[in-house]
């Protein structure tokens, strides 16, 4: 009998998950898709590594996160600044690193952005459950066990070191600051709120309230009123801002629930969801408006200038 | 035979930058219902051939179908011309009695008490009723499956007796425990696990609504009917039943 090696988990610190891309497929009994908020740092680590996008890396929350190599690979950390040390060592964020068998990573607690994803070479190999790995706590589905990670458990994974480390270079890494505008394509219920409550929505400034999660950040600001208590339940997609009737916005993220009742006014591009997903409370947005083929342009764009970014070689 | 007014043409919106949702009617029928579970397998068989790598996924519900496609293979335009030419297929070879085929009848216990159910006696004001009366309304007729999300194993059963039908909580609770039986608006459901939610709570069911190690997942399905039997404190207990200290007083 083996034992599955890879690395050790010594401190989970506030709140560490494992993620791949997410889980897409399974919304007929409910499950929502889970995956990085952050997808474009989680594409970033996996690049970084050489790997697949969608391969599984552990999405590191507020920090105070410390693993226990028990192999030689390689890894990298990108996202939110914490900062890494590796045997108590500072090491630098957006490149590619090796470690070797008994080597102390820490990742510390980050100044700006909350979120940073830690790849491994070849990505950790965790059993799928409905097509994914990604952790959902409140399903209780995916990851290692449904939930997030504890002291003493182990994230495998092969040994499977790169020969070559790479780098993004400082000006292309993503810049997270305390105030994003989240640019929003009108859509659902939008007809029942009125035009000047459309534009008090798209004028006012909100701030992150103290309840902001990966289901879905919570904001206060300017009340905004619709002329419909609740709606018939229906499908609820990505990025969705749910007004409840205290007027409050609700963006919903990757833990979403897949079905709700409150009348939505619009949805939030996915790049911009991203840099949501890097807020905390007292941090503010704008909600700005684009249409639907804004909202493709913006991504295609985002898309093509990832793929065109090189990494550089480095040591 | 379709009706005159149930004979609306489904209509299709924007949801999000990668989502379009069908709507089909804009209130709860049976015969809506099984023009949605036509449609959402009439897409499916289609996603199973040319339309695969386009559709990601779907979400139906009580009277629309969220669909949700693939932004690097196709665009909303494209998927809203797919979308219209199936549903027009729909219109051609609608079957009325359709979801009465495949249903079945689950019954589930549910422990209905000021205690278990902290907002019985907010509906009872509302509605001028007993709460003997509200349990009595709500376990007499059978409830049909319209949709299941929101959480795993989340079943969405109406429609409910107009007079204990009752608003959403202004503010969603920040917790909900696993097994709450509610209602929202003409809405009922058992929330599966414990999550946030919004639902006026009347009861506690100690049947699984969702297990991953259990064949089937879930007792229900789209489509099926459920029917409520109330049961005592001691019946719930022994079924598996769990109740918080102090739940109906902390909620």
């Amino acid at each position: 009998m083996s034992f599955p090696t890879g690395f050790l988990v010594k401190d989970p610190g506030m709140l560490s998950l494992v993620q791949d891309a997410g889980r897409f497929g399974a919304y007929s009994i409910g499950l929502t898709n889970g995956g990085p908020v952050d997808s474009e740092a989680f594409q970033w680590a996996n690049r970084l590594c050489a790997n697949a996008l969608n391969a599984t890396a552990i999405e590191v929350s507020i920090g105070g996160f410390a693993l226990i190599a028990q192999i030689d690979t390689t890894i990298a950390v990108a996202g939110a600044n914490m900062p890494l040390k590796i045997n108590h060592q500072k090491k630098d964020l957006w490149r590619s690193i090796n470690v070797k068998a008994g080597d102390l990573i820490e990742l510390g607690f980050a100044s700006q952005g909350i979120r940073s994803y830690l790849a491994v070479a070849g990505g950790f190999t965790i059993q799928e459950v409905f097509g994914s790995t990604a952790t959902v706590c409140r399903e209780g589905v995916g990851g290692l066990t449904g939930d997030k990670l504890k002291k003493g458990d182990i994230l495998p994974c092969t040994n499977y070191r790169r020969k070559t480390n790479l780098v993004l270079p400082e000006p292309f890494r993503p810049k997270y600051c305390k105030e994003v505008v989240l640019r929003t394509v009108p859509s659902y219920q939008q007809k029942h709120f009125s035009s000047f409550q459309q534009r008090l929505f798209f004028s006012s400034e909100y701030e992150i309230s103290k309840s902001f999660d990966r289901m879905g950040y919570r904001l206060t600001g300017r009340k905004i009123k619709s002329d419909i208590e609740g709606i018939l339940s229906e499908g609820i997609c990505y990025g969705a801002v749910q007004i409840p009737a205290d007027g409050q916005p609700i963006v919903l993220l990757n833990d979403r629930q897949t079905i709700g009742g409150y009348p939505k006014i619009g949805a939030v591009s996915s790049i911009d969801t991203a840099k949501l997903g890097q807020l905390k409370q007292g941090d503010k947005v704008h909600f700005d408006f684009i249409s639907m083929e804004q909202a493709h342009n913006y991504f295609h764009l985002n898309l093509s200038r990832f793929n065109r970014q090189k990494l550089h070689e480095c040591d | 035979m379709l009706n005159e007014d149930e004979f609306c043409r489904p209509t299709i919106d924007i949801a999000g930058e990668n989502a379009l949702i069908i709507y089909f009617s804009n209130k709860t029928s049976s015969n809506t219902s099984a023009k949605i579970q036509q449609a959402e397998k009439l897409i499916r068989q289609t996603m199973k051939s040319g339309f695969s790598i386009d559709i990601i996924d779907l979400i139906p519900s009580y009277a629309s179908i969220l669909v949700v496609f693939n932004m690097l293979a196709t665009d909303h335009h494209q998927v809203r011309n797919k979308l219209r030419l199936l549903l027009h297929n729909l219109d051609e070879n609608y079957d009325e009695n359709y979801n009465d085929e495949q249903s079945s009848i689950v019954e589930l216990p549910v422990y209905y008490s000021i205690e278990s159910g902290p907002d019985l006696s907010v509906i009872a004001k509302r509605s001028k009723l007993s709460v003997a009366q509200i349990i009595d309304i709500h376990q007499t007729q059978s409830y049909r499956v319209y949709a299941i999300g929101f959480a795993p194993g989340f079943a969405y059963l109406g429609e409910v007796d107009q007079r204990i039908a009752a608003p959403r909580l202004s503010t969603p609770r920040m917790k909900v425990p696993k097994g709450a039986v509610a209602i929202a608006d003409k809405q009922t459901a058992i929330y599966p696990s414990t999550s946030p939610g919004g639902w006026n709570i009347i009861g506690l069911c100690p049947i699984d609504m969702f297990n991953v190690t259990a064949t089937p997942i879930m007792p229900v399905k789209v489509g099926d009917k459920v029917k409520f039997r109330a049961i005592d404190k001691r019946e719930f207990l022994s079924l598996g039943g769990e109740l918080a200290e102090g739940f109906g007083k902390i909620l």
